[in-house]
This record gives C-alpha cells, structure tokens and sequence, in this order.
C-alpha cells in the first residue's frame, strides 16, 4: 500500500512538468533565435546594437544562436546540419548576393519581395544593391551594413619619407610609386595577405582594366574571361605582386596590416574593416584612396538576414528583418561595426569620419560586388578561386591562372 | 540444438549491441558515403540522380588546375618523409638506450612527451618556428640559423612549392618519433637474453649480432609501426590546417574533402573520402591479414 502511494507521487512528479510543456510552448513563440558568427569584438558590439533597437520595435526576445570561431566556417556547418535536420533557426546571417544561391536553389530560404515593397526598402535601398540581390525578380535577404572592398591604405609617414607625395589615382602612377618605395629600401612596398586578399587584389585590378561594367560581366557571364583584355589585367596582377611580401602566403589580414603600421608597407589593399583593427593597435597614421584605377567605383559586400523556410517564429523573424532594414536598427549596428548602412536615406554626420566619406561614396559611386566575400560569387566559386590564387602566388602562371579563374567563375552560374 | 544454442547465445548477446552500432554507424554510414560519392548532389538541394563513377573520373581529370592530383602528390612527399623520418629517428633513438645510456627514464619521457601534445597544439608552435621570412625579418628557426651564423641554411619552409611538403612533415616526425622509438624498445627488450648469450658463445661480433640476431627478431615491430605512421599520415589534417590553413600549397586530399563539404558539394567530398578510405585500406588490409594469419598459427 505503502508503495504503491511512494508510486503514485512519483508518477504526478513525472507528469507535472509535462503539464508545464504547454505554457513554455507559448513563450516559444515570444522567441527569435538570431543565427551568425559574431561573437566578440566590433561584430558582437554591432549586434548588441541591432538588440538593444529589436527590443525597443518588436514585442518578441532576441535569443542569441551565434556559433563562435572559424571566421564564420563552424558556423556555416552548424547551419548547414541543421537546415538539413529541418531545425533551422529563426534567422541567419549570410553575406548578400551570390553567396546566398545555394540557400535559394535548395529552396531554404523564403522570397521577401513583398516585405520590401511594405518596408520600403526599394526605395531606401541604392538600385545597383537591389539588381545584386535580386534573383529572378526576387529578394530573399535583407541586407544589415556595407563594407568596401577596393580600399588602398597608406602608411602617411613612409611614402612622404621615399618622397611619394601624390596618392596613386591610375595603375601607372601605382606602380610608380611601388617602384620609388622599393629602390628606397622599404621591404615590402604593397602588404598582402593569403588567398582570399590575393584575391581581392586581383578584383580590384580588374575594375581597374576592364570597368565596372565589365567586372561585372565577369560573375554574371557578360564578359568573357579568356579575352585579350582580362589576360592584361592578369599580367598587371603579376606586377603588382612583384612588390609585395614574398611570404604572403602564411599572412592572415591582419598579419599584413601589421607590416604596414611597422612602416614595413607603403601601401596595403583591404576592406574597410581595415581601420578599427589600426586604431585598436594604437596606429592612426594612416591614409585612405580607392584603389588605383578604380574611379568612382565602389566595390561591396554586406552581411544580410534572411527568412529560412520552417523557421519557428515567422512572424517573430519579419519584426527582426524590419528591425534589420531600418534607418535605426543600420545606425546602431554600424557605427559600432565600423562599417556603413545599406540604406541611403540616412544622416552622415552621425557617423566617424571615415565612414562619412564612404556613405557619400556609396550614394553617388557605381556599385559592383565583390567574389571575395560572396556577393557576386556562391561559395564553391570563392573557393575555387582562392584555390586558384594560391596555386598563382606560387607558380606565377598566369594563363593557368586564367583557365582556372573562368573554370571557378562559371561554377557559380550552375 | 538448445544446447548448442546456450554455447555461442550469451557471448552473441553481450557483442550483439557493439555489433550494431558498427553496422549502422560504421559500415552503413560508409555505404551512404559511397552512395552520395555516385549521385550529382553537388548543391544544398536534395538531388539522387545517379551519375556512376564520373565525378571519380573528373576527380582525375577535370579538376581545376588538376587540384586532386596535386593534393595525392602533396600526400605522397608528406607520406615518405614522415615515415622514413620517424622509423629512421625511432630506431636510432630506440638503438641508443638499448645500448644502455645513462639516465634512460629521462631520455624515455623527453622522446616521448611530444606525444602528448596534440597536432593542432604543436602546430601552432611550428607555424611560428617555420616562419618563412630570411634576412632581416627571419623568425622563428631562420632567425636561429641567422644567429648562428648558418645563413644559408634559411629556407623558405612550408612556402616552397616544390619541398614544402618535406618541411610540412618536420613537425609530424617531431612529434611521432618518440613513438617508434617506445615500440622498437618494447621489441629489444622483447628478445630472450639467452639469444644474445648464445650469439656471444658462438663467436659472435656485435655487429653480427644485431644484423644477424637481433634485427630480424623486430621486423614485426617494424611493420606495426609503418602502419601505425602510414595511415595517420594518410589521414593528415589538423596538423595542416594550423600549421598552413587550408590553401593549395599545402593541400591534401583531407583537406580538400573539408573545403568541399564547406560549399555543400557533397557528391565530390564523398567521392574523395572514399579514396581517401582505400588508400588508408591499402595500408590497413595487408596488416590485419598479416596479424590473423600469425594469430592463427599460434
């Protein structure tokens, strides 16, 4: 008797929890578990910033779902287990443009189109920005910030000490002034880092030779890249890496950065992530121009958000994404990012002083994406091309290089 | 029958859940990985459409910049080099403690200890060590050289296009020489001393008694060790991706296999970890023959 009371309790301790199960489900649908990669520094401080707006505009709970390390790549195979599983998280954070492709044709991600059209954001939003996120007339992520790619930066106090006073504006004034700082004994005139930066390099050289038009062309199938004028552009490339340091291939970023603030490198090619790493590390004497060549080009690529097909909390991930597009959600996430918001209807003057010439830049410049970072390229094709680069870095090869990078650019039009 | 029954039932019973577990999540994920390597999955999008062997084929073939082929070479310079330097290193070592040094457990734990580190943790430290900067820049073991007055001996490493492999393989023999040497220790003590006594009866000299006697006695030990070495080094990742990260230089075909399955090109990962799993097999299978067959005789 006695045990089957001991029995009896012991069965309602089970069963009282489950009863419990009902209410939790109901808080479920307060949650929004927000998928990226930024766990600590400017990211983490930007998304905290992104946070803070969501409470204020949305009545739901931001749950943070940030997988750490890898520059992103765990996390990609975390999102990648689980979008297969079906568990995908309310939202995620993916580079905007090509990059996205693969979410597209495997159906996971869901069209936003008609969220645009009531956010406004088709007009908030530069056209050149819109047709590279378009696919088939269609938009399925909402972009968080803009970084530049094609930036030159100088190290103010070795180029005046070698006596190159005129920024560089066209690839003959460059490498000139490469030429002046290397018979001046600056070891390594032009910074470089590994693969992906190599990369961008090259980008930037051929927006420079064949216009952003024709860069364009490049990813999209317009331009072909066995032509005459794409081999130029290869053989300029091999030039310039003449010039820069010979063990580039162990150099992350900011390994190469650092050659520049030790007046090791005149010059340094990198996005404009570049100056928050500078200023952490206490070097301010440093100078900023496009990319020679480059014009008024403005070369981008941007963290977006996307809707993924089964996410829990629809509703919920529509007030995150609104959140995202707005004037205030982008100025609270980028100035601590240190990168510029997507929309154009925002005031400069509430930014630092870089990221006020490159919001003047990306309202009047013409705009073309970067393979480096995803938005013009899905990621097999970065890859490829990384692989590419790095067999160039070593062999000089340039029509293989040639060969390899059309063989890379095409997998991306699959 | 019953009988029979209770003979071989408790022991099937007590293996029969190991023996599922390897069945479904051993051999059944390998037929999976065989499956995929045939289909043309190479998006996130779900696709079964059967292609046979032809992504093997454009492994070889129709790869860009002949990717694949590079990666096997890569292996194969990591792959030697890193066997003849450990057996070399571990004999060596094994050798100079059987010939009684002083301080044995001493010497024992330091040739050990870089055991106990893992690749990604010695990695790290080597990355720095074979910095590839020379002159004024030297770091690491070229600054050593630079002091030393050795110059020519800075080299640029891992970096090199043509020997980078060999010097990709320096951290691995560091690491797993002190390894060999344990097993070929474990073999020397192994050989009776009336051996060695019968050998100095018979007029022996010592060189005669280690080409004649003692030597033969340790080809087992040998073997046990190329294989241990050979399919670790097959298998060589992690101790790549910190010492170089991921980058054509220093490709192999594990590390290929990690980039593809990073742009969701499933059917190629598969089809290079299936290869990857008969190189390995070509090491293993002639083994695990080799040991039933000496288990049986005795």
């Amino acid at each position: 008797m006695r045990r089957a009371a001991v029995a009896a309790v012991g069965a309602l301790a089970l069963l009282s929890p489950a009863a419990c199960g009902g209410a939790d489900s109901e808080a479920d649908q307060k949650d929004v578990e927000v998928f990226t990669w930024w766990a600590d520094g400017g990211e983490k401080a930007g998304l905290d910033g992104l946070v803070a707006t969501f409470d204020e505009q949305c009545d739901y709970s931001f749950v943070n779902g940030a997988v750490a390390g890898g520059a992103g790549s765990n996390a990609k195979q975390v999102l990648a287990s689980r979008l297969q599983q079906g568990d995908a998280p309310d939202t995620f954070q993916a580079h905007a443009g090509a990059e996205l492709s693969d979410y597209i044709a495997a159906g996971q991600v869901e069209d936003l189109s008609a969220l645009y059209e009531e956010w406004g954001l088709t007009e908030a939003l530069p056209s050149g920005l819109i047709d590279n996120l378009s696919v088939d007339g269609k938009i399925y992520s909402v972009p968080a910030n803009i970084h530049r790619a094609n930036v030159l930066w100088t190290n103010k106090s070795v180029l005046s000490d070698a006596g190159v006073t005129a920024e560089p504006t066209t690839m003959a004034d460059f490498l000139a002034a490469l030429e002046t700082l290397k018979a001046k004994g600056v070891s390594a005139p032009l910074a470089i880092g590994k693969d992906w930066s190599q990369l961008m390099l090259l980008e930037a050289v051929l927006i420079s030779d064949l216009g952003p038009e024709g860069f364009n062309g490049l990813w999209n199938g317009g331009t072909d890249w066995n032509s005459p004028d794409v081999a130029k552009g290869l053989e300029n490339y091999k030039q310039l890496l003449s010039y820069t340091n010979a063990d580039r291939d162990t150099y992350d970023w900011t390994d190469a950065g650092k050659l520049l603030m030790d007046g090791k490198a005149g010059f340094f090619l990198m996005g404009d992530w570049a100056p928050s790493d500078f200023e952490a590390k206490g070097f301010a004497d440093f100078g900023h121009v496009a990319f020679p060549g480059n014009g008024d080009t403005f070369q981008w690529l941007a963290d977006s958000f996307v809707l993924p097909q089964g996410a829990k909390n629809p509703e919920g991930t529509k007030c995150w994404l609104k959140t995202v597009g707005s004037a205030e959600g982008q100025q609270a996430f980028n100035i601590k990012k240190g990168s510029i918001p997507a929309r154009t209807d925002v005031t400069a003057t509430d930014y630092p002083a870089y990221q006020q010439s490159a919001i003047e830049a990306w309202k009047t410049a013409t705009q073309v994406p970067s393979c480096a970072h995803g938005a013009a390229c899905s990621q097999g094709a970065v890859e490829a091309a990384n692989s590419a680069i790095g067999k160039f870095s070593s062999d000089q090869d340039a029509a293989g290089l040639q060969k390899a990078m059309a063989a890379a650019a095409a997998l991306g039009r699959n | 029958m019953l009988t029979r029954v209770r003979r071989w039932g408790p022991g099937l019973l007590l293996i029969s859940p190991s023996l599922l577990l390897l069945g479904v999540f051993v051999y059944g994920l390998i037929g999976w990985t065989v499956k995929v390597s045939m289909s043309d999955r190479h998006t996130a999008a779900e696709s079964d459409g059967f292609v046979g062997l032809s992504n093997y084929v454009d492994l070889f073939t129709n790869d860009i910049n002949g990717r694949f082929v590079h990666s096997l070479r890569n292996l194969l310079i990591f792959t030697v080099v890193f066997l003849l330097g450990t057996m070399l290193l571990g004999l060596l070592w094994a050798f100079l403690l059987e010939r009684g040094v002083r301080a044995e457990g001493v010497f024992r734990t330091v040739y050990l200890f870089p055991m106990a580190v893992s690749f990604v943790a010695s990695g790290v430290v080597w990355r720095w060590l074979m910095n590839s900067a020379q002159g004024d820049d030297a770091g690491g073991l070229n600054a050593v050289f630079g002091q030393l007055n050795l110059g020519f001996l800075q080299n640029p490493w891992w970096t090199d296009p043509d020997w980078g492999m060999v010097a990709m393989a320096v951290p691995a023999i560091w690491q797993l020489s002190g390894y060999v040497m344990a097993l070929f220790l474990a073999g020397f003590r192994g050989i009776p001393a009336e051996l060695r006594e019968a050998a100095a009866v018979d007029g022996a000299s010592t060189f005669q008694l280690y080409r004649r006697v003692i030597f033969p006695q340790l080809t087992p030990v040998a073997l046990s060790a190329l294989i241990i070495v050979g399919h670790m080094s097959m298998k060589m990742f992690d101790l790549i991706m910190s010492v170089s990260g991921a980058q054509w230089l220093t490709e192999v075909p594990a590390v290929y296999v990690w980039q593809t399955l990073l742009t969701s090109d499933y059917a190629k990962a598969s089809a290079i970890s299936v290869i990857l799993l008969l190189l390995v097999a070509v090491v293993i299978v002639p083994y695990l023959v080799q040991t039933m067959r000496t288990e049986r005789r005795s």
